[in-house]
């Protein structure tokens, strides 16, 4: 009963979502008020009834009704409670529904904080919005329905997959999602402006918290992903350059750019076109990692289950979406009118560079991700293009964006001035050379990999910091001025701050880890030592123990140092009966600077298990770094002038003391 | 001229979209990984015996007529899921059925096929899984169609399903049987 009222609902919401993708329109066209009022109730509704739907399902999930085919496929009655609601969106038709459920909720937002927008804008976002949750309600109710039933319902479920039993992928896909469909914001924003025919100053100020609400969340459900792979997949690694991956991470990039030259159009009312362009793209990217890694084009270890059917759907939408918005920029954006005037040298310029090298390392990203497929259609030849590539080729073209960062925020707006933002930079290119000669030092072989990598990381959080202290003037006026001054700064301005901080974090991670990871593997019988790093790693005991839904062999392995007790290790190698699937479970003593980690094969007393041990230097300085960017994104989101709803205040005090603008 | 400019992420975007149709409209099966192996002798190592009283597999017990290999393992899941067609291959008696336990415990083994049965006519056992490197094998289940000189003829990733059986093993094995007499 409760199953078929959630189907229900979703049908209903597909009925208010064509009522709010066509009515507002007409009457945007119309300048008829009545029609265009009706989308803040449709969204509003849609929103309702997505959620009515959302809620059945995940009642079927807590309350293991194995007569809903998708509950019995993908829970069991053992199943622990958290993972029995992270069941909802661990699969396909489940997730789909949490697609749209965070599209709907966007939608619901405009309709409700939407009062400081004019009329006629805020009818054809709503519209547009309306219009992506045609197409996928459609898509899950004619192709994904989750509230098929099964008859007879049996016993039990198939239970989820054993990897996706894990407190990191619990919240990985609502994070992504979050971050994916937030993007729809600025896409609904960009076409509706195209319609208007004209970039509103309300319409800039608009895109920018949301785009920045969604580049923070994808940053952090990217994060949790990593962090999952990293500790769930028991290779060592973090980042693999997997087709999925990249499909999350060209959002992140297009995102990133676009939260960049966004600035440009709130503040210069320059690079409209481009913005908007950039917004299409950006979605169109989320749309086409939706479509990846349910269609099967390209193959990869998280890959939902193969279905062409859905495949060609989504392409669809991908197509009508992003091909629709790129018309309408073909036919609409040569008639915008040109913003501010500015010289190369200056901020704009600074966000340009961003921009475009932004642009090259998501097009770098798209290339060697969908090379395969490419060479494929055209040769017929089956290739897999790897992290040397990315390696090559990513890595040269994110080297001088890093050097631009630190530069950029010290340039001036319309014209700046290159050889004093320079000289006043000294403190960055001090850190940046400490940073590199410490490294040089502390090198066994000379390797310059780490030395360069370290050199621009330090270039980075130095510049950072300066800029920040350049702002508040430290040590140049008392510093009671100073101190009042860094409480008077923006929150945006301290987001940035942050921001470029947590990236310089997260180099100095990715370098360490990618030039002094160690590995040992060996084949370890009980009471035998494996030494990595200047850790003595012995193998205690190897135990079997019953886990709720399986069953699992922890070892337990001693860690010294030096003589001294360190730690105990206890990796563990489950194996989920529902599913005949084993898993590993990585046991990672962390300092804070090298994780220990180790994993366990197959094996048994008498041939021994087989062992691995890496020893990551830096490792937790990955995920630090990306937490203080997406807490950058936070605060950066909380600053008043941000603030959806809030009254924008006409005088800011804080403006004067800060000649080098707020952001 | 400057208008073209604003339709160039379009034509892209188009060129795109149909490299993402391509294969979806062809029905192509991106899984199906080509075999460097086929139309090679298959590895001369021979295979020990699993249980007792059925012979294991050397390159001579290969040749003379068209046969299926099969990898399997205790411990995994999909051959599991093609066992029962497996077990119908066997008692059909339409092809020659031979298995490879792949990286397996043999205790672990027979206990599986005492359980779920055994449809093979001959068992090798590869325990450290380096003759399967030979024949190509990516992860269990595959399974291959070997001529009646002993080539490699198909290889089948992931678990056998009764449409690939019908629709490609079987012709495919009709065909080498009227092949070279």
């Amino acid at each position: 009963m409760i199953a078929e009222l959630g189907h229900f609902a979703l049908a209903l919401a597909l009925c208010i979502a064509v009522v709010q993708s066509v009515l507002p329109l007409v009457g945007a066209a119309r300048g008829d008020d009545i029609l265009m009022s009706l989308a803040r109730p449709a969204a509003s509704g849609q929103f309702l009834a997505i959620a009515v739907a959302f809620g059945a399902l995940t009642y079927g999930y807590v309350t293991s009704d194995f007569s809903i085919l998708n509950v019995a496929q993908n829970s069991h009655s053992l199943k622990p409670m958290l993972y029995k609601v992270s069941g909802v969106w661990g699969n396909h038709e489940g997730s789909m529904i949490l697609w749209v459920l965070i599209l709907s909720l966007f939608g619901f937002a405009v309709a409700a904080f939407g009062n400081n927008l004019p009329a006629s804008l805020r009818a054809r976002v709503l519209s547009v919005q309306g219009m992506i949750g045609v197409g996928f309600l459609g898509f899950i109710l004619l192709t994904s329905n989750p509230f098929e039933r099964l008859n007879p319902a049996p016993l039990d479920g198939r239970d989820l997959n054993p990897l996706l039993q894990d407190p990191g992928l619990a919240f990985h896909p609502p994070m992504l999602y979050l971050g994916y469909v937030g993007f729809s914001m600025a896409f609904s924003f960009a076409v509706a402006a195209l319609i208007e025919g004209r970039v509103d100053p309300a319409w800039a100020r608009w895109v920018r918290p949301w785009t920045l609400a969604a580049w923070t969340a994808l940053t952090a459900g990217i994060t949790l992903g990593s962090w999952w792979a990293y500790y769930e997949l028991g290779w060592g690694g973090w980042w693999y350059w997997d087709p999925v991956e990249n499909a999350s991470f060209m959002p992140w990039l297009a995102g990133t750019a676009l939260l960049h030259s966004a600035i440009v159009v709130e503040k210069r009312d320059a690079l409209k076109s481009w913005t908007i362009l950039l917004a299409i793209i950006t979605f169109g990217l989320s749309l086409m990692g939706t479509f990846l890694v349910r269609s099967g084009v390209l193959t990869s270890v998280h890959a939902f289950a193969v279905d062409p059917e859905r495949g060609l759907f989504i392409l669809g939408l991908l197509v009508v979406a992003s091909g629709g918005g790129l018309i309408l920029f073909a036919i609409r954006a040569p008639s915008m009118k040109l913003g501010g005037m500015f010289q190369p040298i200056s901020r704009e310029g600074g966000l340009i560079m961003n921009n475009l090298l932004l642009s090259v390392a998501t097009a770098t990203v798209f290339i060697g991700t969908l090379y395969p497929l490419f060479l494929d259609a055209t040769t017929g030849e089956k290739v897999s293009v790897g992290p040397p590539f990315f390696n090559a080729a990513f890595v040269p073209v994110m080297m001088p964006l890093i050097l631009l960062v630190a530069v950029g925020p010290m340039l001036a707006w319309k014209r700046g001035d290159l050889p004093g933002a320079m000289a006043r930079l000294w403190v960055a290119a001090a850190v940046s050379i400490a940073a590199a000669a410490f490294v040089w030092s502390r090198q066994n072989d000379v390797a310059l990999g780490p030395v360069i990598g370290f050199a621009f990381a330090g270039w980075l959080a130095g510049g950072a910091v300066t800029e920040w202290a350049e702002r508040i003037a430290l040590f140049r006026v008392p510093f009671s001025v100073s101190l009042s001054r860094a409480l008077g700064l923006p929150r945006a301005a301290y987001g940035m701050t942050l921001a470029h901080f947590g990236l310089a974090i997260f180099i100095c991670g990715a370098v360490a880890d990618s030039f002094w990871r160690q590995e040992v593997v060996v084949n370890a019988r009980q009471g035998e030592t494996v030494s990595i790093a200047g850790y003595d790693l012995t193998l205690e005991k190897v135990e079997r123990a019953q886990g709720p839904n399986y069953q699992t062999e922890s070892a337990f392995i001693r860690v010294r140092r030096g003589g001294a007790e360190v730690a105990t290790l206890v990796p563990e190698r489950r194996f989920y009966p529902v599913q005949q699937m084993p898993t590993t479970e990585a046991a990672i003593h962390s300092t804070f600077l090298a994780d220990l980690y180790a994993a366990i094969g197959e094996g048994g007393a008498r041939d021994g298990w087989t062992v691995r041990v890496w020893h990551n230097p830096l490792v937790p300085w990955i995920w630090t770094g990306c937490l203080i960017m997406v807490a950058g994104g936070l605060v950066s989101l909380s600053d008043r002038r941000l603030r959806v709803g809030a009254p924008r205040r006409r005088v800011q005090p804080d403006q004067a003391a800060a000649p080098a603008g707020a952001d | 001229m400057a208008r073209l400019v604003y339709l160039l992420p379009l034509l892209l975007f188009a060129a795109v979209a149909a490299y993402f149709a391509a294969p979806i409209l062809q029905e192509k099966d991106p899984r199906l990984l080509p075999s460097a192996m086929i139309d090679k002798p298959v590895p001369a190592q021979s295979l020990p015996p699993l249980v007792s009283g059925k012979p294991g597999i050397d390159p001579a017990s290969l040749t003379g007529e068209v046969r299926l290999v099969n990898f399997f393992a205790s411990w995994c899941g999909p051959c599991r899921v093609e066992h029962p067609l497996l077990m119908e291959i066997g008692a059909s008696g339409t092809v020659p059925l031979l298995g490879v336990n792949y990286k397996d415990a043999p205790a672990a083994a027979v206990n599986w096929l005492a359980q779920l049965g055994d449809p093979f006519e001959r068992i090798g056992r590869d325990g450290d899984g380096r003759v399967a490197i030979d024949w190509g094998v990516y992860g269990v289940p595959e399974t291959y169609v070997v001529d009646k000189a002993g080539r490699i003829q198909y290889r089948h990733v992931g678990p056998l399903s009764r449409e690939a059986y019908r629709d490609i093993i079987l012709p495919l094995v009709e065909t080498l049987r009227g092949a070279g007499g």
